[in-house]
Parts: structure tokens; sequence; C-alpha cells
């Protein structure tokens, strides 16, 4: 378990995917390697977002509240990232993610990223262009949504 | 106090001063002895000018034994006269250390009987100048103030007649220029002496500007004010510059003046002198010695104006400090004084009588106040800000005296009750508190400390030194109780027999919401297990007991434990290599690579060169991935082994030493100091492998081996089944490291820790560390709200009859307040309590509510009486 591996975990995220190692490997040092139990809960909806994960090893369930109780969305697993939309805008956590298997996450922690983009807008054009692409998705998927629907 | 120096020596030193003067006097003969008993030898026994055989006291001498008689004599003398000397001397610097320590003992409890409003008007600045450096040149003085006049003088006086004796008008010529001296001498030494007093006003001022730049140092960071600030120190500076030059000038010019008209003496002396022996009126061996004893009287004389100026400087730096301790109003001496026997109690209704308080005789802060508080009654102070209603509770608590009126307790009148009896059966908290530097146990048993209730138990030894001790304070008028014997009024407390006075304290600290804090500083403070056995023992237990939960395989991965074979990865490297708790800088880790012991223990297992290899990967790694930010940046401080400053050096080094096995010693020194801090589990650089690790498992046998007697006291070592003294005692109850990387593991090992505790019934054994934890100057380590629960337990803990709180819990947050307030007046059941009350609201728990309004007493009543429509209390609770 070293540093390489959580460098290489960060690459196959989108969001850093284009950052040049040695920013990858500053992000990967100065944040934490946390590791859950099963069952163990990462944050619950509504708490303040103060960091995002990323999934080294294991798988985590994302529950949303409904009048009904507590509803799994979705599974997450190797190498994925959860949160960050957290730590770019001021949002309550939208969901509750508990760790389904033994789940070892690096946990990168808001203050630290926002720091980070400061220090490196290269950084911070690289993020705007993921979520550009992100966008441009939901635009499309939006779309094509609309041209579906009955009129 | 006296106002003038000499009155002040003859006042507290009279038997000692009339020692030294009566032994200087019994000297002098001695003196003119040993002036006459040269020319003896030389006329009578060299120059043979009697006849011999000569009888002395019956006894007949020749010529050679009659010198050797006269020599021997001579010799008697200087001894006796040496000795006498001596032993005056002696004397006169006992009595000038005793009559300093005297003058600031003085100086010291006036300030402690200074009217309290008196304080806003001198700093801290001024006065501890005064006490601490402007008297002390004045002890030294005092033990001379007046054998030294008398001594110089009467050797002068000696010497003079001596001359009169030879021929009177060589004595006349020596004396002759002295008129004129003494005439001019004293009209320059005058504007010395005013420029003396403002020497002393200017450097008082520059050190209450000093001290007043120090308290305010933020606010002339904050506004970039510096150089204002400089501007104004050079100023000053450049007023005492011109004033000691002057003086200087001035003081020097009297010794010219002096010198140069003792230098015309001899002028006389060989016009006239000479012009006598040439008409054949005086011998010529007269005049040789009269310029010999002339040359005598010219030390005496020196010393005489030296004592003149001395004396001039001395006065004024005396009557200077002197009449900056007479303050208006100052508190009898008397009622300072420790009360003897039992105490009475406070337990009368308090009354006051047409009380005013009026200050500077025109500013009115209560006028005409007449009420009455019945033993036990709990009374709330409300009414607007400045409405007088803390001025009310002040004077109650004796911090103000009123202008007019009275004040009785139970009929006795409060200004004219014993301190003792006061501070001990009445209690009052301020706004804010203030701690003293010692422990928190110290503080809060403060309030119990009015007299000595125990002496100190010593062995016969030791008793009879302390007992000199004390008498010598006595001897300097100090006060002669034992500041060792024990002070603490436990009885106060209301501690029974057998009981621990901990336990009492541990109550305390529940009605005052701190018993959580005090645990928390408990955990993380050290204990001496040689004095305290019986909780290194306790933490031992407990220790046993967390070791037996970690079978339990979800805590086991929380905490990896000390063990004395195997490498921990979430220790650092040095913390392996050592395993134990470095005791002062022998072994402190930021030095560890230059400590030659933990060089030869890494080169006897081979280790040097791994980790100057992995000193370089780490090196490396922080250049790739710091060496972008700029310098400075908060990463380097929290995250890299090298901080912004050494970061390029590193870089030039890591050039140099690329792909070299042959490095400089600097550069190996340098990388060497690198891994000591490394933590594997929490830097996740995978440098140490499997083998390193058995390795430095091998240096950490090693270094105990083959560790020095000498050094063995540096280190405290982790030992499975003892205490460690280095550490605190979490760390000892842990014995071990949490682990880097699980989830909320910290918090999750404190609740263990507090489990097992608790469960081993050690909570009050923490209480009990923490309780000795140092509070810093002023309660500086403590948070505003934890001096302030402290200052109120200390109020709490004499179980006083008489309890006034000001605004003392107004900062809290509500909940905070309302519980305290709750806990305090439940604790203060049966006992009086005065409150003032920011928030009138909070009136409600108390039997009556006074409201003052504009320095009277509007309004008395009970809560629910006064909340009537058009009531002053009705208003105010609107507006609030």
């Amino acid at each position: 378990m070293s540093i390489k591996e959580e460098v290489e975990a960060l690459r196959s995220v989108p969001l850093f995917a284009k950052l040049e190692p040695a920013k990858l490997k500053l992000l990967a040092f100065t944040s934490q390697r946390l590791t859950f139990a099963p069952n163990q809960v990462l944050f619950h909806q509504g708490d303040p977002g103060d960091a995002a994960y990323i999934v080294l090893e294991g798988e985590a369930e994302v529950l949303i509240d409904t009048p009904q109780g507590p509803v799994k969305v979705a599974e997450i697993g190797r190498h994925t990232i959860i949160g960050e939309i957290a730590i770019l805008c001021d949002v309550p956590r939208t969901a509750t993610v508990i760790a389904k298997s033994r789940l070892v996450t690096l946990r990168i922690d808001r203050d630290l990223f926002f720091r980070l983009v400061n220090e490196f807008p290269q950084i911070a054009v690289e993020i705007m262009r993921e979520l550009a692409h992100r966008l441009e998705k939901t635009n499309e998927q939006l779309r094509r949504a609309v041209s579906r629907a009955p009129m | 106090m006296e106002t003038n120096l000499y009155r002040f020596v003859l006042k507290y030193a009279p038997v000692q001063t009339a020692v030294v003067c009566l032994l200087t006097l019994a000297s002098l003969p001695l003196y003119y002895l040993s002036l006459e008993v040269p020319k003896n030898i030389f006329n009578q026994a060299i120059l043979g000018k009697i006849d011999f055989p000569t009888e002395v006291l019956g006894v007949s001498f020749g010529r050679v034994e009659y010198l050797f008689l006269l020599c021997a004599f001579f010799l008697l003398l200087v001894i006796g006269h040496g000795g006498l000397k001596q032993y005056v001397n002696t004397l006169k610097g006992r009595l000038g250390e005793r009559l300093l320590r005297q003058l600031r003992y003085e100086l010291i409890s006036r300030v402690l009987r200074f009217p309290l409003p008196h304080f806003r008007k001198v700093s801290a600045g001024e006065i501890i100048p005064m006490v601490t450096a402007e008297v002390e040149p004045l002890g030294g003085f005092m033990g001379d103030a007046i054998a030294q006049p008398l001594i110089q003088g009467g050797t002068l006086l000696v010497i003079v007649t001596f001359l009169f004796v030879q021929n009177p008008v060589i004595g006349l010529a020596a004396i002759s220029l002295y008129p004129l001296q003494a005439y001019l001498i004293p009209k320059l030494q005058r504007r010395v002496n005013q420029l003396g007093k403002e020497r002393v006003r200017a450097v008082r001022k520059l050190s209450d500007r000093i001290g007043e730049t120090i308290a305010g140092v933020q606010e002339v960071r904050v506004h970039g004010s510096a150089a204002w600030e400089r501007a104004d120190f050079s100023d000053r500076l450049g007023i005492i510059y011109r004033i000691r030059f002057e003086i200087y000038q001035r003081k020097s010019l009297v010794k010219f003046l002096n010198n140069f008209l003792n230098q015309l003496v001899p002028l006389l002396f060989y016009s006239i002198g000479g012009y006598l022996v040439i008409q054949g009126d005086l011998t010529a061996g007269a005049l040789a010695a009269a310029l010999t004893a002339h040359k005598d009287m010219s030390s005496p004389w020196k010393e005489l104006l030296d004592y003149y100026q001395q004396l001039q400087d001395s006065r004024i730096k005396y009557e200077q400090v002197i009449e900056q301790f007479m303050p208006d109003g100052m508190l009898d001496e008397t009622l300072q004084a420790p009360v003897e026997g039992p105490l009475p109690r406070l337990d009368g209704a308090i009354e006051l009588t047409n009380v005013s308080l009026i200050e500077d005789g025109n500013t009115k802060w209560l006028e005409n106040l007449t009420f009455r508080i019945e033993p036990g009654e709990h009374v709330a102070f409300v009414g607007p800000a400045g409405g007088g209603r803390d001025f009310a509770a002040m004077l109650i608590a004796r911090l103000y005296r009123p202008t007019a009126g009275r004040i009785t307790i139970g009929g006795q009148d409060l200004l004219s009750m014993p301190e003792t009896v006061s501070g001990l059966r009445m209690s009052y908290v301020g706004p804010t508190a203030h701690l003293f530097a010692a422990t928190i146990r110290d503080n809060l048993c403060y309030g119990l400390r009015q007299r000595p209730v125990r002496p100190r138990e010593r062995d016969a030894g030791d008793e009879r030194q302390r007992r000199r001790w004390l008498a010598e304070s006595a001897r300097a008028g100090n006060l002669a109780l034992d500041v060792e014997d024990d002070w603490i009024d436990w009885s106060a407390a209301g501690l029974q027999d057998g009981q621990s006075p901990t336990r009492l304290l541990v109550e305390i600290l529940s009605t005052v919401d701190l018993t959580e804090d005090v645990y928390q500083v408990g955990l993380r403070g050290t204990i001496d297990p040689k004095a305290r056995p019986d909780i290194a023992e306790n933490v031992l237990r407990a220790r046993a007991a967390l070791q037996a939960r970690m079978t339990d395989p979800e805590l086991a991965s929380l905490i990896e434990t000390f063990h004395p074979d195997r490498y921990n990865a979430n220790a650092t490297l040095a913390e392996n290599l050592l395993f134990g708790t470095p005791v002062g800088p022998a072994f402190d880790v930021d030095r560890l690579a230059e400590n030659p012991y933990v060089l030869r223990v890494l080169d006897k297992v081979g280790l040097t060169e791994d980790l100057v290899w992995i000193g370089r990967e780490v090196a490396a790694t922080m250049v790739e991935i710091f060496a972008d930010l700029p310098p400075g940046h908060e990463f380097f401080e929290q995250f890299s082994f090298i901080s912004s400053d050494d970061l390029p050096e590193f870089q030039t080094l890591l050039a140099r030493v690329d792909g070299r096995r042959d490095m400089s010693p600097a550069d190996r020194g340098r990388l060497l100091s690198l891994p000591f801090k490394l933590i594997e589990a929490r830097h996740r650089l995978g440098l140490i492998d499997d083998e390193l690790k058995a390795r430095i498992l091998e240096a950490r046998r090693v270094f105990r081996d083959d560790l020095p007697e000498s050094a063995r006291a540096a280190i405290e070592f982790f030992e499975p089944s003892s205490y460690n003294a280095a550490a605190t005692l979490q760390d000892n109850i842990l014995f071990g490291k949490i682990a880097y990387g699980e989830a909320r593991a910290a918090q999750r090992v404190g609740r263990l820790i507090v489990d097992v505790l608790d469960e081993l019934n050690l909570r009050e054994a923490v209480i009990e560390v923490g309780l000795d934890y140092f509070v810093g100057v002023g309660g500086a380590r403590l948070s505003q709200a934890q001096r302030q629960k402290l200052s109120i337990g200390r109020a709490l803990l004499k179980r006083s009859d008489i309890i006034v709180i000001n605004e003392a819990t107004a900062t809290f947050e509500a909940a905070t307040q309302a519980r305290l307030m709750d806990g305090i007046l439940k604790a203060c059941e049966g006992r009086t309590v005065i409150w003032v009350l920011h928030d009138p609201i909070l009136a409600k728990r108390f039997d009556r509510v006074l409201v003052f309004v504009d320095g009277r007493l509007a309004e008395s009543g009970g809560f629910g009486d006064l909340q009537r429509p058009g009531t002053a209390f009705t208003e105010l609770i609107a507006a609030a």
C-alpha cells in the first residue's frame, strides 16, 4: 500500500485524469487513506460536505432518504469518486454512503483541495473541462428526453 | 512611612546604627596612633632622639630592642585597626541589606493596601522598576548613611588635628580652601539634584511606555505604527540622554574643581611653609611631615565629597519613590494583619445605610442607598448599565469604600473588619477572573489561604535552620510567617476528618461544569510514578484492561500496541529505533542524526547506508511534489519533511549526489536526518520493507544493550509492564499508537479509554492529575470560559456565608449559563447570595430583586411582584 498505487487510482478518476504526475502525487500525499468497516457510514445525507472520497478497495452503497425510508440508488466500486459535488460547491450531502464491504478510500479534504486549486490553475482548468464535458452529456440526455416526450 | 531617608534609617535600625557609629568612633584613636607610632619609630628608634636604654612599663630596652618593640606595637595597631574596620564594614553591609529588604517589603505591602480605584491611575510598568531597580542602590547607601560621614569626617579631623599639633599655621594652610569648596560645591550640586529628579521621572515614563507598548503590541502591528512608536521611544531616549550627559558633565565639574583646589594647598605649603623654614620658624622635617599628612587628607576629603553626591542622589530617589506609595485612602495596616483564633461567621443581615459612592469629587455612582439583605437570602441586582448595580455589589465586596454612609454585616461595621475575616467568609467573582500562574488545584484553593493553619513538619536540624530564617525576616521588619507552612484552611471548605480534599475539589468542579475539562487535561498530564505509585499502578491496570479489550478484532485495528519485537507502522522510525520516549534534548528527534551514539548503533547494524538511501528518496519525493509551491506555503508546515527554506538546498544536494556513492559527510548527514520522522502508515511512501524493519529492530536491541550508563536517564523505554514517566497518562494506557487510516479512530479510542477508566473507577485519579495542570501566566493555558468557571469554583470552595457574583456567567451561552446558575444557587442554599445580572429575566431564580436606576435603589421585591405595569423592572424586561 504505497502512494504510487493511490496516484494510479487518482489517474483513473476522470476529474483528475489529465493532471501531471507530480500534482497527483501531491494530492495523494496530502490526502488521508481511510479504511471503513462493513456497514460503517462515510457520511449522512444532509451533512455538510467536507471531503471527497476515492474508492481504492471494496464497495459502497449510496442511499437516499424518502418518506418510505432509505432507498438504495447506486453501488460504487473501485476507483470511483464519491462526494465531489460537495467539495466543488457548498451544498449539503445529497445522499448517504455506507461501506458495503471493507472499504479503503483516499479522503481528499475540501479545504486542502481548494488550496491546491488556488496554487495550480491548471488543475482548475482540467476540472472545468471535465465539468463542461459532464454538462454537455446532461444536455444531450435532456435533448433526447425532450424529443422523445409526447408533444 | 518616613519621608526622609535618615529618619527611615534611624526608625528601623536605631541600635544597629548606634553600634556602627560607636565602633567607628572607637577606631579613630587607633588611626591617630597609627600616624603617631611611625613618627616615633623614625624619630626615637632610628634617629635615636631619646636616651637608651629606655624604660617601658618598668622594663628596660636597648635601641634595637626598642625598635622591634615599636614595630611589634605598630603591627598590633594595624591588625587591630584593620580588624575593627572589617568588622564595622560587615555590620554596615548587613545593616544596609536589611534596610533595603525592609524598604522593599514596606513598598510591596503598601501596594497591597492601595485603595483599589488607585490601580486605574498607576501602572505595573511604573511600580515594578521602583521596587526592584530604583531602590537597589539605596541598600549600599543606607548602611553607610550615618557611619560614612563619621568615619571620613573623623579621619579628616584626626589629620587636621595632627597638622595643628605640628604647627598651627600649617594646619590653617591645609584647611584654608575648605570654606571656598564648602560654598561652591553645594551650589553646583543643586542643579545636579534637579537633573537627577528629572532623570527619575523620564526613566519612569519610559518604562511605563514600554509596558503600554507591550500590552498593546497587537494594535501596533495591526496598524503598522511601529515607526511612530520608534520615533516616540527615540524622543524619550533623547531626553534621558540629554539629562544624563548634563549630570555627567556637572558631576565631573564638581570633581575637577575639588581636585584643582586640593592641588593648590601644597602651593600654600611651599610658599608659606617655605617662608617659615627660611625664617627659621619651622623645621624642614616638620614641613615634610605636613606635606605627607596633607596627602593623606585628600582621600577622606574625596570620600566625603563622593558621599555628599551619593547622599543627594539617594535622597532624591528615596523621596521620589516614597511619594508614589502614599495615595489617599490606603487601607489601615492592622486590617490586613492575620487574625488569630477561630474566625467569626458573617451570617447576619447586610445593611446599607445612606451609602453613596462618589469618585473624584463629582462622578456620582451611587446615592443614598439604604437597604437590608437578610441572611440566607438570594438577591438579584438588576438595572440599566451604569445604573449602579455593579457598584452596589462591589461596595459590599469591599472593592470600593463608600464615600458616605455605613455598611454593616450582623451589626458589625464592614470597613473596620479584618480582611482575614471578610476574605474567608465572603467571596466575590467578577466578570473577568484572574488566575495565578500555578496549578488548577492551587488556584481553586487560593481562597483558603488567609493564614497558616498547620506548621510544616521538619526534622530538628531543618527546623532550627528555618527558625533562624524567620528570625532574620523579623529583624528586617518583614512578616515572619512561614510560606512553607500549610496555609490551606480545609476546615473552612467543610472538610470532615479523614476525608480527602480531592473529593471536595471534584464536587466543586462538577458544580461549575469543569469536570470533563480537568479530566481531559489529566489524561494529557504526566506524573512522577515514584511520588504517586498508586496512580502509576492504576494506569498499568487500565493498560492491561485495554489490552484485554483489544482481542475484539474490530477494536484491535484501532490501536497498534508497542511490542518489543515488532515494528510499529504507526510510529515514527525514530520511535521504532529508540523504543522509548526521549527525556531532555539528548535524543530529540530533530537532532537524532547528529547524536554520536545513535550513529554508532546504526553503523554497528549496517543501517546507515539504508537510511541515507531512504533520506535521498524522501528528499526526491519532497522536491518533486513541493517544488512548485510558493515558499512559506502552509503545506510545508503541515506535510513536508523539508521546510520551504531548505528545499532549494536539497534540490542542489540531490543533483550533486545523483548516482554517486561517495558523498560528503555533510550531505550524508543532511539526508540521514530525514527518515527519522517517517511514519510508515501515515506517509505511505513504501520505503520501509520487511527486511529493513528487521534491521531496525536489531538496531533497537543494540541501542538498548549498548546504551552507556550516563545516557540512561535521557530515555524512558517502552516497557509493557512498567510505567513510562515521560509519557502522558493516555499514552501510558494506550501503550501504542492510534492507527492511521481507520475511520474515526481517535474518537473511538478516546471513548474506549474513558470506558476502561470508568470500569476501574479511575476517573477521580485522572482528575487528580488534571488538578496539577499548570494554568500558565494569568491562566493563559486555559480558555476564557474555563478560567471563569475556575474562578467561580474558587469562590464556592470556601463555603463563605456571603457570595457576591458580578456578571460572572454573562459571557456563557444561554444554556450553559442557566445550568451554571442553577448549580451554584443550589450549592449556596442557606447562604446569602448577591448576583448582579445583565439580563433581568434571569432574576426569576431569586428570592428578591433590587432594581438600581441612576445610582439609586428604584424598586425592591419578588420577581412576580415587580412585573406590574409601570415599574422600572417591567421596563427593563421589555428593553431586554
